[in-house]
């Protein structure tokens, strides 16, 4: 019925960007992460000049890293939700959520640790699930659906750890979790690099070739721009909006999972500055907050600059306490300079017929 | 089976208070193209967005090719066959004109579930294909929609409906916004579906377009039918006479 099936010429593989804008000086700038790779070399040079290659020898490197793969795994999905026009702050609670719910079961149950992250994992698809449904159903904005999800399951987390364990902070042995689990979700790779890194890597991968080379990403897109339009255009909406929040919710619960197995230990009380963290990362990553553009490489550029940028002053002589204030005026930079660069991209015309 | 392609029963949509649709019986035959012509808020838009499914009805029936059908979503009606232009485009701003042209149903390099992969150049190819078929002119088709004239924009939604086989050709007012030139290309676009045999809705307020390209007229009043007219029976000023509400025909007394 439709043309789908009609014999397209065989074609060599190419690149998306090509594929899209040619190869013309203009059209790179017209890639969203255009200024989020900008933005991660200035950041680079910065530290390079006030702190010397201290971190970017091995153990600076792992202190960066570390921190954005356990970002960089919530931020990507927090990213295609804004691209998709929404927001999801409720992985603040879901990341001591799954911490909890390993920790409870295989730690002080003493339950097998798969039963653990299957579980932990389940939540996350529930929550989610509750997340997009509420979405969907209500059209209540995304920020306060997901701010009530978000104080609700931090009670959850709260009150049940306490009925069941009387504190807040449970002790999750490597004997319990065992070496497998240790070695999958748990382990420091050379003594230093968590595990979680090949993890997000893997993960950025799988995201880059569904946003990117198939064909929901440009649904995402497509949402974005305007929800309306793409439904009317047969864009399934809803099932995906439900299928992004399922996301974000497990992978925050992932990382939570993740942490505990490292660390041997979960707090109720852990990953609400994931919730700025993740947008900061999606923003400098050249995210628009308006959503229909964005890109899964430049959330990846925008968590190294963000993990970079908190890591990177323990390499400066400067005093820790004004990491924020650059993250700030970083963000601030980031947001004016991915906005020219949208403006420059808009007004570029390619000759190319 | 017989030659009917649609038909609503007392179709009815009401926006709370507001009738927008009220008990309309509406019946569209094979190779025929109809115009639907009112007055702003008339309903004709609402009529459209209850047979695509965009919107869930108050009362009454659809049948397609005699089946009674009920779509949940616009991806269902298009689905089953009918293609739609929207009043309102329903393009994706951030997209290019081939993203938009294959938009949920995209062409596929590899096709495995999952796993499929786009053919970007494929539907590029075929995008200047169906822009070239169609006549209409984009100056670059790697634009985004949002760069792109209102008059454009509405080409490449008409292009991306008449890419496609359809069932049914549903069309919301597809000349509104373009130029002369461009006006031209769609009525030809909509004499090639005539050709074809495809059927087609077409939703206008112009006069001489009406007459030139369809077979019949129905004229919706305050979201009733209040005329149905065969076109080498009427002219353009009796048209007008029931718009405006100056005539109604006997059939349709209630409307009055
Ligand atoms: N979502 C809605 N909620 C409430 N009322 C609506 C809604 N959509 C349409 N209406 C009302 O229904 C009536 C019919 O509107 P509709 O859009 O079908 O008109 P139309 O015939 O397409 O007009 P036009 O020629 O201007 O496109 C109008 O009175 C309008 O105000
Ligand atoms: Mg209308």
């Amino acid at each position: 019925m439709t043309d789908r099936t009609a014999a397209s010429v065989p074609s060599h593989p190419m690149p998306r960007a090509q594929t899209r804008q040619g190869l013309s000086p203009g059209a790179h700038l017209r890639r969203p992460e255009a200024g989020a790779l900008l933005g991660l070399l200035a950041v680079i040079l910065f530290f390079l000049i006030f702190g010397g290659t201290g971190f970017l020898q091995p153990a600076g490197v792992a202190s960066w890293l570390n921190v954005a793969a356990n970002l960089g795994i919530v931020a990507i999905p927090v990213g295609l939700l804004m691209i998709a026009g929404e927001l999801d702050i409720s992985i603040g609670a879901m990341i001591p959520a799954g911490s909890m719910t390993v920790a409870i079961i295989a730690g002080h149950w003493d339950q097998s640790i798969w039963l653990g992250i299957a579980a932990a994992l389940a939540l996350g698809v529930v929550v989610g699930w509750i997340n997009g449904t509420l979405v969907n159903v209500t059209r209540v904005p995304s920020l306060i659906v997901t701010l009530g999800t978000l104080f609700a399951m931090q009670g959850v987390v709260l009150g049940l750890s306490v009925l069941f364990t009387g504190t807040v902070s449970v002790a999750l042995p490597p004997e319990e979790a065992g070496p497998m689990a240790k070695f999958l979700f748990g382990q420091f790779i050379g003594g230093t690099f968590q595990v979680i890194i090949v993890w997000w890597i893997a993960l950025t991968v799988l995201y880059v070739f569904y946003v990117h080379f198939s064909p929901l990403g440009n649904w995402i897109f497509a949402m974005g721009g305007d929800r309306e339009s793409a439904r009317n255009a047969g864009i399934p909406t809803q099932r995906l909006t439900l299928i992004l929040y399922i996301l974000s919710a497990t992978s925050a619960a992932f990382v939570g999972l993740c942490q505990a197995i490292l660390f041997n230990s979960a707090q109720v009380s852990a990953g609400m500055s994931y919730i700025f963290n993740a947008i900061i990362a999606v923003v400098v990553g050249g995210v628009l907050l308006t959503g229909g553009f964005g890109s899964v490489i430049g959330i990846v550029f925008g968590t190294l600059t963000f993990a970079i940028v908190n890591q990177g002053i323990y390499f400066t002589s400067f005093d820790r306490n004004w990491s924020s204030l650059i993250i700030g005026v970083m963000l601030l930079v980031a947001v004016l300079m991915n906005n020219t660069f949208r403006r420059m991209a808009l007004s570029y015309s390619p000759r190319k017929k | 089976m017989s030659d009917i392609v649609l038909e609503t029963r007392d179709l009815t949509k009401h926006y709370g208070g507001v009738h927008a649709l009220e008990g309309v019986n509406f019946i569209l035959r094979k190779g025929e193209h109809v115009a639907i012509m009112g007055d702003n808020g008339a309903g004709k838009s609402t009529f459209v967005r209850q047979i695509t499914g965009v919107e869930q009805r108050t009362r009454g029936e659809i049948l397609f090719y005699g089946r009674p059908v009920n779509f949940a979503g616009p991806l269902e009606a298009r689905e089953a066959g009918i293609e739609t232009v929207f009043q309102t485009l329903a393009l994706a701003d951030h997209l290019d004109v081939a993203d938009n042209l294959f938009l949920g149903r995209e062409k596929l390099r590899l096709r495995l579930g999952p796993f499929s992969i786009l053919d970007y150049k494929g539907m590029r190819e075929a995008t200047l294909k169906a822009l070239q078929k169609t006549g209409v002119k984009i100056p670059n088709i790697h634009n985004t929609i949002e760069r792109m004239s209102g008059g454009q924009r509405q080409c490449v939604a008409i292009a991306r409906t008449a890419t496609f086989h359809s069932r049914l050709t549903i069309m919301d007012e597809p000349t509104a916004a373009l130029g002369v030139q461009e006006t031209a290309q769609v009525e030809n676009i909509i004499r090639n579906l005539k050709e074809q045999g495809e059927p087609l809705i077409l939703i206008s307020h112009n006069m001489r377009q009406v007459f030139d390209l369809v077979d019949r007229i129905v004229v919706f009043r305050r979201g009733r039918i209040c005329a149905n007219l065969r076109k080498e029976e009427t002219d353009g000023q009796e048209v007008v006479a029931y718009i405006t509400g100056a005539k109604t025909q006997p059939e349709y007394a209630d409307a009055a």
